[in-house]
């Protein structure tokens, strides 16, 4: 009989801050196994070897935010079988896209004194540019996430990824809806499930990490807050931080 | 592709150029220049995508900065998210309750558990045994691997106890937690932090093994300390020369300037550079250790003072061991008796507040200027790699002699000096230092 060879699994990181990377890391029950089943050829914030050459899944964490990337992201895509966006950053753009809504040089001139060898354009998810396989959204994605993912490829299925509401996890964990009955200004509503709706669990309203759902209505969620006395400003600064740029928030966040 | 497998070793073997270190958070490269003459150029150069997190802050309100910074860091979210809370409410003029500065000093140990064995079993140990990474490590370490991954989920699982979630974690807010931790939940993971703890000299041990470099260059120390504790998220600003300074006197004494070996800005202290983290903690702040951490000291031989950043790596381990004895103190002495709300913020007047703590790998600074409305004007961030990065040019520049003396593996002892300072480059990279035409 011959041996089945092991998939090649790589992890690469463009513009973020590696908490998705961290998360992956946080399989420490399952990391050894996964290892065994696997062959990780590409993980720089792990190991020291790296071997380039085609991978059957590539996990991409970050978004694209240089040229240098750019040319990076379109060398992987051509290499890699299944292209995972791994984390908002790489779906959205996630936090650092607040910086889409300010001009670019203004951004450079705040923190640099020559802005001169600044190579740096609007921060978008990986989506903009190539091809992707698989979107695994969160802030950072839960790690039954990551472990769904990994194991689906596997055994070469479709992973079961949610597309329904944080409201639906919500109900499932017995809480009192916060939004309709303390009036906490909650993004459940739009936000897309997979974290167990821990934020309304512990007692906040969700800020909408796992950014916006399939068929979201960001703006019937907007005129809700309004209603509670949330100001115009308030509402674009809500919509205007994990998935600003989205298709689906745009509008409401003020492009 | 300019990042891949990464050697450019020149005939020369006096020069190496490292791009893309592994093994550390983000994305740095590494050149040494060494001469016949001995006079070594070093740089520790990022490449890391900058995120003008300080420019984009402006706008936002003062209850998002934590949530927001939290982001600068996947390694060190908590430690961002606990220096954003205190300076915000600092300049709100919110003191909170012994429980939240309690729970908070929980939080940010939970965070030093994980972190610390992260960088200690995953990032430096392969070093010294001789492998690429610690997966490949475990064909024949198995025991220590599961030892690490054991220790780190511990830290994980503290941090999703009290912060309900570990990596960037949800329930620390403005003035407080909204919720607090369940009694069982904090007794079930105190029995967890006693089993460590007796398993924590295998780890001393093993530490005590290795065999690590002597780099002895004339330096400062730099961490916050405290009379009541060994400080983690408040305290004076101090140095083993003698500095001894509030937090909002940080920008008076830490400057951007320019360093002798390099014609890029640098954090200084007097004109110099100087060095943060564990190493700067233990010697500023040993005598607040626990009996049993200090027994580590001793039995780890470490030495104060020293200026030798491979010993960053016994302070760490050293830590670790602090940090289960402290937390199972703080779950002994919390009561948890009332569900406190966070206190809530009083606007209406401009202000400006200042924080200092102590992050895994050194002091974080956090400033924000608020408007009348509570929305930031201005944020200024400095982070420990940042405070460091002159520390480890100057740190190679004194090693790096030594090691084409001995005829070493210049590459690999380079790396294993910069990985000592434990780096975490996302964090830095808003104030990188930047080098034309990259």
């Amino acid at each position: 009989m011959f041996a089945k060879p092991k998939p090649k699994v790589a992890v690469y990181k463009f513009t973020g801050c590696a908490g998705c990377q961290m998360e992956l890391l946080r399989l420490e029950d399952e990391l050894l196994d996964i290892a065994e089943k696997v062959d990780i050829v590409y993980f720089m914030m792990a190991q020291s070897n790296v071997e380039l050459q085609p991978y059957d899944i590539c996990f991409v964490e970050g978004s694209i935010s240089t040229p240098r990337e750019l040319e990076e992201v379109k060398y992987i895509r051509a290499h890699t079988k299944t292209l995972v966006a791994f984390g908002d950053c790489a779906v959205t753009g996630c936090i650092p896209s607040i910086k889409n809504w300010f001009p670019q040089f203004d951004l450079e001139r705040t923190v640099y004194k020559d802005t001169t060898p600044i190579k740096s354009f609007k921060v978008g998810g990986i989506g903009e540019y190539v091809p992707v396989d698989l979107v695994l959204p969160g802030c950072p994605p839960h790690k039954n996430l990551i472990f769904e993912v990994i194991t689906s490829a596997f055994l070469g299925i479709r992973p079961k990824l949610r597309m329904h509401a944080v409201c639906m996890e919500c109900k499932l964990r017995e809480n009192v809806c916060i939004l309709t009955s303390l009036g906490k200004l909650c993004m459940g509503p739009v936000t897309r499930a997979g974290c167990g709706a821990i934020c309304p669990t512990y007692g906040r309203e969700c800020e909408g990490c796992y950014g916006p759902m399939s068929d979201a209505n960001p703006s019937a969620l907007a005129e809700e807050f309004r209603k509670l006395g949330l100001s115009s400003d308030d509402i674009v600064r809500k919509f205007r931080k994990y998935a600003g740029t989205t298709e689906e928030f745009k509008e409401v966040a003020g492009l | 592709m300019s990042h891949g497998k990464n050697v450019n070793a020149q005939a020369d073997a006096k020069k190496i150029e490292v791009c893309y270190v592994a093994r550390v958070e983000g994305q740095a490269d590494i050149r040494v220049e060494v001469a016949n003459t001995g006079e070594t150029k070093a740089e520790f150069a990022v490449f890391e995508p900058i995120r003008f997190f300080e420019a984009f802050l402006v706008g936002r309100k003062y209850h998002e900065a934590h949530e927001i910074t939290s982001r600068l860091c996947g390694i060190c979210p908590i430690a961002h998210q606990m220096t954003a809370l205190r300076a915000v409410e600092n300049a709100l003029k919110v003191k909170v309750t012994h429980q939240t500065r309690a729970l908070r000093r929980l939080l940010a140990l939970s965070a030093w558990i994980q972190s610390h064995t992260l960088s200690l079993y995953f990032l430096t140990a392969p070093d010294y045994l001789g492998y690429d990474g610690a997966i490949a490590m475990a064909s024949k370490h198995e025991d220590a691997v599961r030892r690490a991954l054991r220790l780190k989920k511990l830290g994980n699982d503290l941090g999703e106890i009290v912060g309900g979630r570990a990596i960037h974690p949800i329930s620390a807010v403005f003035g407080g937690f909204t919720k607090i931790p369940k009694k069982e939940d904090l007794t079930e993971i105190r029995q967890r932090l006693k089993q460590e703890k007796d398993d924590i000299w295998t780890t001393v041990s093993l530490f005590n093994s290795f065999k690590y470099p002597e780099v002895n260059r004339d330096t400062d120390l730099v961490a916050i300390s405290s009379d009541e504790e060994y400080a983690v998220n408040e305290g004076r600003l101090k140095s083993v020369k003698g500095l001894n300074v509030a937090e909002e006197e940080y920008r008076k004494h830490i400057r951007e300037g320019e360093v002798a070996h390099s014609n890029t800005k640098a954090s200084t202290l007097n004109g110099k550079d100087f060095l943060v983290g564990p190493l700067a903690r233990v010697s500023l702040n040993h005598q607040k250790l626990s009996p049993d951490a200090k027994k580590a000291m001793k039995e780890l031989n470490l030495q104060l003072p020293s200026n030798n950043p491979f010993m960053h790596i016994k302070a760490r381990v050293v830590e670790v061991l602090y940090s289960l004895d402290e937390c199972m103190r703080l779950i002994d002495a919390l009561k948890l008796d009332v569900a406190e709300q966070p206190i809530q913020a009083t606007l209406g007047t401009p202000c400006e507040g200042f924080a200092l703590t102590e992050a895994p790998r050194g002091l974080l600074y956090h400033a924000y200027k608020l408007d009348a409305n509570g929305i930031v004007r201005k944020a200024d961030l400095v982070p420990p790699t940042a405070h460091n990065s002159a520390s480890i040019e100057s740190s190679l520049c004194a090693y790096a002699p030594e090691v084409v003396k001995k005829n070493q593996d210049l590459q690999l002892e380079c790396e294993k000096l910069v990985r000592s300072y434990d780096p975490c480059i996302s964090c830095s990279v808003h104030v990188t230092r930047l080098k034309k035409g990259r």
